[in-house]
C-alpha cells in the first residue's frame, strides 16, 4: 500500500460502523423513552445502547486513527475532514442559537406581554393581574402551580471563576497547538494535560453550582421559565464541555503515544476548534444568563 | 495522473456483493439508490395514508375511521411525506448526481454518507411502530399534525410523542450529516477547472439547500428537546403559568419550518434547470441570475417564518414585517420562472417524459406560488389560514412542485443509472394521468378552502360535499397512477433499450461523458473542465 | 378499460346524486363586517393580479411550446443572457408587490384597532366547546355542538346546519363595536366566523383581541380553526346578532335562567330527576370522551361503565369531576357545571349502563365537596 497519496482520490472500504451507529442510536433512544415512561426505572435497552455507542466511538475513531497513521489519507481527505468539522460546529452553533433565541424571546417579549405590554393589556388584567416583569423571574405568573426560585444565580463566585477557567483553557490549548506545530512534544503534553485538567475543574464547579442552585436557591428545572432557560443552556453547555474534555483526553493519550506530527494533526485541531466553540458559547451564557 | 486508491486493489471496478454491499456501503451510487428506494416506499406508505384521509372525506359524516385515527393519519401523512419522501429523494439524487456532475469519484465522506442513510429506517421505524401500536389498540400514534403545536403535543400529547421526539432527533442527525457531506463534496471534490460559477445549477441548488439544512435542522432538534423537557422534566417553555408561551413553540418551529419548505423545493428548481435546457437544446438563460436568485430565496427564507402565525395575535408591527418580507420572495422566484420560460423561448423543443414533467412543474408550481403570495397578505390570511386553501397551496408546491421535480429527475437520469432507456409510452401515460388527476385532486381544495372548510377535520358540513368527492376521485386516480411509475422504474432496472452515454441529444455536462450505466466509481481520474 | 369507464360512471353518479343538499360556493365570502369586506377586496385584487401575471407567463410558455418545437423544424437560438431584461423582471414584480402592500397595510391596521369598543366578551376555548363571558354583565355560558351523533354516523338524515349548530348561541347587539377577548383553557383553538372575517387563536395563558361590528341581525356560523385534538372538527361557533332591545331582553333571560339554576341547586332532588338531568349533562359535557355508552375509548379515555371510580368512593368520584385530573384532558368541571348538574351527572354515572349502585348524590353533597 502506498504511503503518500497526494493528488490521488481516496475512498474508504466498506465499513460496518454506520450500521453499528444506527443500531446504537436507535437502541439508546428506545431505551431512553422506555425509561422515561417507567418513571425513571432504567430500561435495559438504555445501557445497552450507550455501550454500543461507546463501542462505536472507539471502533470508528480507532479505525480512522489507524488509517491516518498508516498514511492513507491525502490532503484532499484532510480538507474534507476540516470542512466537515467546521460545518458540524456550525450546526452546533445553531442548536445553541435556538436556546438563546428562546431566552431573548422570553426576556424581551414574554415578560413584557405577561405584564400587559404591547397588545396584551388584557392578558395582564384578566389572567395575571399580580404579575410583575422582573428578570430573573422569581415569582411566576401562576406561582401556586409553578413555584418560582427563591433567589437568582448571580454572576459572581462560581460562574466568574468558571469563566476564568474556560478562558484560560482556551489559552493553554492554543499554547499546546503551537508546541505541536513546532514538534515540541513535551510542552504539547504538558499544556494539553493542563487543558484537560481545567475542563475537569470547570465541570466540577458546575456540579457544585447546580447543587448550590437546588439546595440553597431553590432554583430548579421546574421553577418556571428562569429555571428552564438556565438549566437548558448551562446544561447543554456542560454536556458539550464533557464531550470536549473527553476528546481532549483522547488527544492527550494520542499525543503521548506520539501520533501527531507538525504537519499532520487534524484530529487535534478539530478538538481545539471544538473547545474554542464551547468557550465562546460560555461567554454568551455568562453575559446573558448570569450577568445581564 | 491520479487514481482511485482502494483497499481492495485487485479489480478496478470491484463491487462488494451480497447484503453487505448495501449495509456497509461507501459508494455514492449504492447509497443514492437506497435513499431513492426508501423514499419511494415511503411515498406509498404516506400516500396510502392520504388515501385513507381522502376516503373518509369522500362524503360528509364519519364513515370509515374515528376522528382520533383521522388525526393520526393526517399527522403521519405530513411527516412521512416531508421527512420520509421529499427530503430523502433529494438526498438520493444528490448522492447519485453531484459527484458525477462535478467530476468526482464519490462523496467526500463516504462512511458518514452511509450512516446518514441508515439512520432513516431507524427513525421511521420508531414513528411507524407507534402507528402499528395504535392499530393494535395500544395507545395512540402522534395525532397533533406535522406541525405538532404545543400544548397539544406536550401536556396533551399521547405517550408515543416521546418516540416521535427521538425519531425527529434521528432524522435531524441524518439530514445534518447528509448536508455536511454534500457541502464537503462540492467544496472539495470538484474536478480541476470546475469553478463555482461553472457548476451545474442542480449542484448549486443543493449546495445552498445543504446550508439551509445545517442551519435549521439543529433548531428543530432544539424545539423537540424543549418539548421533551416540558413533557417530563417540569420545564415551562410553552406554559404561561411558569412564564413561558405556547406561541414561542411556533416561532421556533417555523424558524425551522419555513426554510424547510425551501429545502423541499430548491433541489427541484435545480432539476428543472437541468432538464429544460436539455430538451430545449439551448443553454439555460441567465445562469448567474439563477444562482443569485436561489441564494436570495435561501436568505429570505430565514426572515419570513411568522407568516404561518398571523392569527396568533402578534403585535401588528410583526405582522407587517413578516408580510412584507414574505412578499419579497416572489421576486427571486419570479426570476427563476422567467428564466425557464426564456430558456424555452426560441429553443428546439422535444417533449419526452422528463420535459413533460418539467413543463407541468413550471405551470403548477407557479400556481402554488401565486396562492402562496395570496396567503402572505396578512388581512386575507385571516380568512385563508388553516383552511383547505392552505392545503391546496402546499400540495401545489409540494406535489406538483417538489414531487414532479423528483419524477422528472428520475426519468431524466434513470438511463444513466441503469444503462437502459425507460419505456417512453408508459412514462407519458404516467405523466398524463398524474398531471390531470393531481389537478382534479388539488384544484377543488381552493374552492372549499375559500368557502370556509377548515383543514384537519374528519367531517365537514354539507356545502363542501361536491368538491370533496371530486378531490377523492382525483386522489385515487393519482395514487394508482403511481403504480405505473413503480412498474416503469422496475422494468427499466431490469432491461430495455441500451442507453448511450449521452442519452439525450441536447444534454450537456460531465455526467453525460460517463458511460451508461455509470461505472461504480464515477470519475477515477479527474476530468478537466474547460 | 371498460371496467374503468364503469367505475368512473358510478363515481360520477354518486357525485350528482344524493350529495347535493347544499349549494356550493367557489369564492371567499364578502361577509358582513368591514373586516371581511376588506379581506375580500384584497383577496380579489391579489387574485386578479396573479391571474394576469399567470396569463402573461403561461401565454409566453405556451406560445413557445407550440412554435418552438423541434418537430416543427425550430432551430435553437443561442442567446442565454441579458442583464437588462433580468433587471426589468426584477423591478416590475417589485412595483406590483408595493401596489399590493399598500392596501393590505391599510386593511390590516384597521382590523387590529380594538380601541373605542362598547362592550367586551371573553371567549374561552375548551376541548371541544366555547365559553362566552359577557364582561360586566354577569352572564356566561358554554356553547356545545348540538348536531346529534346519529347524524354524524349516518343513522339519520343530516340537517341543514350539520356540524354548524350549537345549544347556546353567542348573542350580540347589532351596530355596536364588540371587543372579543380570546383565551383558552387547554390547547390552542381558533375562533372563526368567515362572515366576520375574524379568525383569532385562543391561547392558554394569553389573551388575544379582536372586534366585530355587525350591521344586520342574523345568524352567523363558523368553526374552530386550529387543530385541538380529537373533536376539533366538532367545535362550531354560532353567533346571533340581535337588535339592541332583543339583546337586552336576552341578557335578562340569561340572568333569570342562572338564578333558577342556582335555586335548583338548593333543593333536594328525586333520583329520577337526577337521572334525567344527569343524562342531559352527560351527553353534552362528557360523552365526547367517555362515549354515550360509558365505555370510553381504549387507552385514550377510560370507560366509566364498571369503572372503579364510578362504583367506588363517592367523594373521590365527585372530586375528579370538580377538579379534573391535571395533565390529562379530564378537565376540572367544577367551574363549568353547577352543583345540581354535577350531582346529577354523578348520580347518572353511578346508575347508568349497569352501574347499579343505587347511590343518589344531592347538590348539597357537591357543595360540601367544593
Ligand atoms: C415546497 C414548499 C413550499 C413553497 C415553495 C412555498 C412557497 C411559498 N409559500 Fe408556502 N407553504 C408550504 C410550502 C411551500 N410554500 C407549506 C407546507 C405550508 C403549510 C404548512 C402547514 O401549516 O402545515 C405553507 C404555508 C404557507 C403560508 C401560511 C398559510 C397559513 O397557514 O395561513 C404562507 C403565508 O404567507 C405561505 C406563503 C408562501 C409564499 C409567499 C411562497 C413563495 O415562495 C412563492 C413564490 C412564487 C411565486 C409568487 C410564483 C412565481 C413568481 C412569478 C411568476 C413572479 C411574479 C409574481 C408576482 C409579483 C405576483 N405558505
Ligand atoms: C411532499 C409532501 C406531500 C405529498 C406528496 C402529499 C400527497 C398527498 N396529500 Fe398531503 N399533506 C402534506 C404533504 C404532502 N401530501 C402535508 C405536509 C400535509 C399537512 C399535514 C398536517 O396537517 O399536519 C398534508 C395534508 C393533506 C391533507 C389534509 C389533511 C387534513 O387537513 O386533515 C390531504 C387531504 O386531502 C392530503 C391529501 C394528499 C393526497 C391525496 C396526496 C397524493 O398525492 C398521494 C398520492 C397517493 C399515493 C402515491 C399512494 C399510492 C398508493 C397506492 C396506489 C396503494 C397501493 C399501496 C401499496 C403498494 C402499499 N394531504
Ligand atoms: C376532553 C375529554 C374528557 C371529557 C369531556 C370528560 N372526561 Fe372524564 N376523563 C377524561 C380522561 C382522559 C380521564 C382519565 C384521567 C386519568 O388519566 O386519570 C377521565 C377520567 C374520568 C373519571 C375517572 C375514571 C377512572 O376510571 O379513572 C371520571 C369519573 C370522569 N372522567 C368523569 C367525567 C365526567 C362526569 C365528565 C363530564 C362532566 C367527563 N369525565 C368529561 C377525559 C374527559
Ligand atoms: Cu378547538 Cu379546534
Ligand atoms: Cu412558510
Amino acid at each position: 500500500m502506498s504511503t503518500t497519496n497526494h493528488g490521488e482520490y481516496y475512498i474508504p472500504e466498506p465499513s460496518k460502523w454506520p450500521i453499528v451507529g444506527t443500531i446504537a442510536l436507535t437502541t439508546t433512544v428506545i431505551g431512553a423513552v422506555n425509561t422515561i415512561h417507567a418513571g425513571g426505572e432504567i430500561n435495559l435497552l438504555l445501557p445497552v445502547g450507550l455501550l454500543l455507542i461507546a463501542y462505536l466511538l472507539f471502533g470508528w475513531f480507532g479505525a480512522v486513527v489507524d488509517e491516518s497513521m498508516a498514511g492513507k489519507y491525502n490532503e484532499q481527505v484532510d480538507r474534507s475532514f476540516r470542512i466537515g468539522m467546521l460545518w458540524f460546529i456550525f450546526s452546533e452553533v445553531m442548536f445553541f442559537a435556538a436556546f438563546f433565541g428562546v431566552l431573548f424571546y422570553v426576556r424581551v417579549f414574554i415578560m413584557d406581554w405577561l405584564a400587559g405590554g404591547s397588545n396584551n393589556a388584557m392578558t395582564h388584567e384578566l389572567l395575571w393581574p399580580g404579575f410583575e416583569a422582573v428578570w430573573p423571574l422569581l415569582t411566576n405568573p401562576d406561582n401556586a402551580a409553578v413555584a418560582g426560585p427563591d433567589k437568582a444565580m448571580g454572576p459572581t463566585g462560581l460562574p466568574a471563576i468558571n469563566t476564568a477557567i474556560l478562558l484560560l483553557s482556551s489559552v493553554t490549548v492554543t499554547i499546546a497547538h503551537h508546541a505541536l506545530r513546532q514538534d515540541h512534544r513535551k510542552p504539547l503534553i504538558i499544556w494539553l494535560a493542563a487543558t484537560v485538567a481545567l475542563g475537569m475543574i470547570f465541570l466540577f464547579f458546575q456540579v457544585e453550582e447546580y447543587v448550590y442552585a437546588y439546595r440553597e436557591l431553590g432554583l430548579t428545572l421546574d421553577s418556571g421559565i428562569y429555571g428552564s432557560t438556565f438549566f437548558m443552556l448551562t446544561g447543554f453547555h456542560g454536556m458539550h464541555v464533557t464531550i470536549g474534555t473527553t476528546m481532549l483526553l483522547v488527544m492527550l493519550v494520542r499525543a503521548i503515544k506520539g501520533h501527531f506530527t507538525s504537519d499532520n494533526h487534524f484530529a487535534f485541531e478539530a478538538v481545539a476548534w471544538y473547545w474554542h466553540f464551547v468557550d465562546v458559547v460560555w461567554l454568551g451564557l455568562f453575559i446573558f444568563v448570569y450577568w445581564l | 495522473m491520479s487514481a482511485v486508491i482502494e483497499e481492495t486493489h485487485e479489480h478496478h471496478d470491484h463491487k462488494p456483493t451480497g447484503i453487505g454491499r448495501w449495509l456497509f456501503s461507501t459508494n455514492h451510487k449504492d447509497i443514492g439508490t437506497m435513499y431513492l428506494w426508501f423514499s419511494f416506499i415511503m411515498f406509498f406508505v404516506g400516500g396510502s395514508m392520504a388515501l385513507v384521509i381522502r376516503a373518509e372525506l369522500f362524503q360528509p359524516g364519519l364513515q370509515l375511521i374515528e376522528p382520533e385515527f383521522f388525526n393520526q393519519m393526517t399527522t403521519l401523512h405530513g411527516l412521512i411525506m416531508v421527512f420520509g419522501v421529499i427530503m430523502p429523494a433529494f438526498v438520493g439524487l444528490a448522492n447519485w448526481m453531484v459527484p458525477m456532475m462535478i467530476g468526482a469519484p464519490d462523496m467526500a465522506l463516504p462512511r458518514m454518507n452511509n450512516w446518514s442513510f441508515w439512520l432513516l429506517p431507524g427513525a421511521f421505524g420508531l414513528l411507524i411502530a407507534s402507528l402499528v401500536m395504535s392499530l393494535m389498540g395500544m395507545g395512540s400514534a402522534p395525532n397533533f399534525g406535522w406541525t405538532f403545536y404545543a400544548p397539544l403535543s406536550t401536556t396533551y400529547g399521547p405517550s408515543s410523542t416521546d418516540f416521535f421526539i427521538f425519531s425527529v432527533h434521528l432524522m435531524g442527525i441524518s439530514s445534518i450529516m447528509g448536508a455536511i457531506n454534500i457541502i464537503a463534496t462540492i467544496m472539495n471534490m470538484r474536478a480541476p477547472g470546475m469553478t463555482y460559477m461553472k457548476m451545474p445549477i442542480f449542484v448549486w441548488t443543493w449546495f445552498i439547500t445543504a446550508y439551509l439544512l445545517i442551519a435549521v435542522m439543529p433548531v428543530l432538534a432544539g424545539v423537540v428537546t424543549m418539548m421533551l423537557m416540558d413533557r417530563h422534566f417540569g420545564t415551562s417553555f410553552f406554559n404561561a403559568a411558569g412564564g413561558g408561551d405556547p406561541v414561542l413553540f411556533q416561532h421556533v418551529f417555523w424558524f425551522f419550518g419555513h426554510p424547510e419548505v425551501y429545502i423541499m423545493i430548491l433541489p427541484s428548481f435545480g432539476i428543472i434547470s437541468q432538464i429544460v435546457p436539455t430538451f430545449a437544446r439551448k443553454k439555460i438563460f441567465g445562469y448567474s441570475s439563477m444562482v443569485y436568485a436561489t441564494a436570495s430565496i435561501a436568505f429570505l427564507s430565514f426572515i419570513v417564518w411568522a407568516h404561518h402565525m398571523f392569527t396568533t395575535g402578534m403585535p401588528v408591527a410583526g405582522e407587517l414585517f413578516f408580510m412584507y418580507a414574505t412578499m419579497l420572495i416572489a421576486i427571486p422566484t419570479g426570476v427563476k420562472v422567467f428564466n425557464w420560460v426564456s430558456t424555452m423561448w426560441k429553443g428546439s423543443m422535444t417533449f419526452e417524459t422528463p420535459m413533460l414533467f418539467a413543463i407541468a412543474f413550471i405551470f403548477l408550481f407557479t400556481i402554488g406560488g401565486f396562492t402562496g403570495l395570496m396567503l402572505c397578505i396578512a388581512p386575507a390570511d385571516f380568512q385563508y389560514h388553516d383552511t383547505y386553501f392552505v392545503v391546496a397551496h402546499f400540495h401545489y408546491v409540494l406535489v406538483t412542485g417538489a414531487a414532479f421535480g423528483i419524477m422528472a429527475g428520475v426519468y431524466y437520469w434513470i438511463p444513466k443509472w441503469t444503462g437502459n432507456m425507460y419505456d417512453e409510452k408508459l412514462g407519458k401515460l404516467h405523466f398524463w394521468l398524474t398531471a390531470i388527476s393531481s389537478n382534479v385532486l388539488f384544484f377543488p381544495m381552493h374552492f372549499v378552502g375559500l368557502a370556509g372548510m377548515p383543514r384537519r377535520i374528519p367531517d365537514y358540513s354539507l356545502q363542501f360535499a361536491e368538491f370533496n368527492a371530486m378531490a377523492t376521485v382525483g386522489a385515487f386516480v393519482f395514487g394508482f397512477s403511481q403504480l405505473i411509475f413503480l412498474y416503469n422504474v422496475l422494468k427499466t432496472q431490469r432491461g430495455g433499450v441500451k442507453a448511450t452515454s449521452k442519452v439525450w441529444e441536447g444534454a450537456e455536462g460531465l455526467e453525460w461523458t460517463l458511460p451508461s450505466p455509470a461505472p461504480f466509481h464515477s470519475f477515477t481520474t479527474p476530468p478537466t473542465v474547460k | 378499460m371498460r371496467a374503468a369507464t364503469r367505475v368512473a360512471g358510478i363515481l360520477g353518479l354518486m357525485l350528482i346524486s344524493g350529495l347535493s343538499h347544499a349549494a356550493y360556493q367557489l369564492n371567499m365570502t364578502p361577509g358582513v363586517t368591514s373586516f371581511s369586506q376588506g379581506a375580500y377586496d384584497i383577496h380579489m385584487m391579489v387574485m386578479w393580479i396573479c391571474v394576469v401575471i399567470g396569463i402573461v407567463v403561461f401565454g409566453a410558455m405556451i406560445y413557445s411550446i407550440v412554435k418552438h418545437r423541434k418537430a416543427k423544424g425550430a432551430v435553437a437560438a443561442d442567446f442565454h443572457e441579458n442583464t437588462t431584461i433580468e433587471v426589468v423582471w426584477t423591478i416590475i414584480p417589485f412595483l406590483i408587490l408595493i401596489a399590493m402592500a399598500i392596501p393590505a397595510t391599510r386593511v390590516l391596521l384597521a382590523m387590529e384597532d380594538t380601541s373605542n369598543s362598547e362592550m367586551s366578551i371573553k371567549v374561552t376555548g375548551y376541548q371541544w366547546k366555547w365559553h362566552y363571558d359577557y364582561l360586566g354583565e354577569d352572564v356566561s355560558f358554554f356553547s356545545n355542538m348540538s348536531t346529534p351523533m346519529e347524524q354524524i354516523e349516518g343513522m339519520e338524515q343530516k340537517g341543514e346546519n350539520y356540524l354548524l349548530e350549537v345549544d347556546n348561541k353567542m348573542v350580540i347587539p347589532v351596530n355596536k363595536k364588540v371587543r372579543l377577548l380570546f383565551t383558552s383553557n387547554d390547547v390552542i383553538h381558533a375562533w372563526w366566523v368567515p362572515e366576520f372575517g375574524v379568525k383569532k387563536d385562543s391561547i392558554p395563558g394569553y389573551i388575544n383581541e379582536s372586534w366585530i361590528e355587525v350591521p344586520e341581525p342574523g345568524i352567523y356560523r363558523g368553526k374552530c380553526a386550529e387543530l385541538c385534538g380529537q373533536y376539533h372538527g366538532f367545535m362550531p361557533v354560532v353567533v346571533e346578532a340581535k337588535s339592541e332591545e332583543d339583546y337586552v331582553a336576552w341578557l335578562d333571560s340569561q340572568r333569570a335562567m342562572a338564578a333558577e339554576a342556582a335555586a335548583s341547586a338548593e333543593k333536594t332532588w328525586t333520583q329520577a330527576d337526577l337521572m334525567n338531568q344527569g343524562e342531559k349533562v352527560y351527553k353534552t359535557a362528557c360523552a365526547a370522551c367517555h362515549q354515550a355508552n360509558g365505555e370510553g375509548l381504549p387507552n385514550v379515555f377510560p370507560g366509566l361503565k364498571g369503572s372503579a371510580v364510578a362504583l367506588g368512593d363517592i367523594a373521590k368520584h365527585i372530586d375528579i369531576i370538580i377538579n379534573g385530573v391535571s395533565g390529562t384532558s379530564m378537565q376540572a368541571f367544577g367551574a363549568q357545571l353547577n352543583d345540581a348538574d354535577i350531582a346529577a351527572v354523578v348520580t347518572y354515572e353511578r346508575n347508568a349502563w349497569g352501574n347499579d349502585t343505587g347511590d343518589v348524590v344531592q347538590p348539597a353533597d357537591v357543595k360540601a365537596a367544593r
